[in-house]
């Protein structure tokens, strides 16, 4: 079976999921004086990645790569958590988030 | 067949487009919002993928918690938006760049190795259990201890999120229950004789 515009395959799949992981990547270059937006960009490469694993798995007949979606869905959303809960004590002791703002350990 | 195809062209160009307009939206509040909508169109991608158990959790997990909580940090924090895309040009070639070169990396990978992934697929199991029955029967199973580690990574997350954003406040008064239980009848409540006709002083 061969991937053409007309039959969608696996390849189709995995080129969308590699879309949107750029998106994410370029997010993170573009917006630098918003750390929300950067962790939104970082929420869609996880979404990409996502979406590779569960392509695989529906087109290898193996639930595995499900599995793992599962967990990667679980740790995106205790990074969440965690990156906006830093963010907002960020906030309250400096009164912004700006990206270039945050130098305070001189890294 | 062809109003699945349709589907996934649907998809996967609104999920494009609105993962598109997350980076570039001027608003952060705008940028959620496409956030949830790009979540949506992938939750659809998977339901053509046959897996609508985990399309059902991203829904659930991704646009009723994560986005929710990027929604609510958003309009807590009291930030000058009208500045927030400025250095947004000066990093635009280097940032295009980047994606592009990226890009083409992972289509020349894809090109490359993905060919002959017919032959490494297991034999379909032609069954009557649905793609959760399916999940449930290894996940509460051969990934057990996986599983219960996941739960653990969840309630350290919940823990530090709840002691990072905590704050004492002064003047809260709160429940001292060693007080409470410290009052006795003795002193707290007094005895007075009261004439009549002169009320307490």
């Amino acid at each position: 079976m061969v991937d053409t515009l007309y039959n969608i395959g696996l390849m189709h799949y995995l080129v969308v999921a590699g879309i949107l992981f750029t998106i994410g990547v370029c997010g993170i270059f573009l917006n630098r004086k918003n750390v929300i937006t950067i962790l939104m960009s970082i929420e869609l490469m996880l979404l990409a990645v996502n979406i590779n694993l569960v392509s695989f798995s529906a087109y290898l007949n193996d639930l595995t790569g499900q599995i793992f979606a599962i967990f990667i869905l679980t740790v995106a959303a205790a990074e969440a958590a965690i990156g906006l809960a830093i963010l907002v004590v960020y906030y309250r002791n400096k009164g912004s988030i700006e990206v270039e703002d945050i130098k305070q350990m001189k890294g | 067949m062809i109003i699945g195809v349709l589907l996934f062209y649907i998809f996967s160009a609104v999920a494009v487009i609105s993962a598109l307009a997350v980076v570039f939206a001027k608003n952060p509040v705008y940028s959620v919002l496409f956030l949830i909508l790009c979540f949506f169109n992938v939750a659809g991608l998977f339901v053509l993928l046959g897996a609508e158990f985990l399309a059902m959790l991203l829904v659930i997990v991704y646009v009723g918690a994560v986005a929710v909580l990027f929604l609510f940090v958003v309009m807590m924090l009291n930030i000058d938006y009208s500045r927030a895309k400025e250095g947004f040009v000066k990093y635009l070639p280097v940032g295009l760049g980047i994606a592009a070169f990226l890009f083409i990396e992972i289509f020349l990978m894809l090109k490359a190795s993905v060919g002959d992934v017919a032959s490494l697929a297991k034999e379909k199991l032609e069954s009557e259990i649905t793609n959760t029955e399916a999940i449930g029967q290894v996940l509460y199973t051969d990934y057990v201890y996986i599983f219960q580690l996941s739960g653990i990574i969840l309630l350290v997350a919940m823990i530090g999120a709840i002691v990072l954003s905590h704050r004492t406040r002064d003047g809260v008064r709160k429940q001292v229950i060693a007080d409470q239980l410290d009052r006795s009848k003795e002193n707290t409540v007094k005895i007075v004789k009261v004439k009549s006709g002169e009320g307490v002083k």
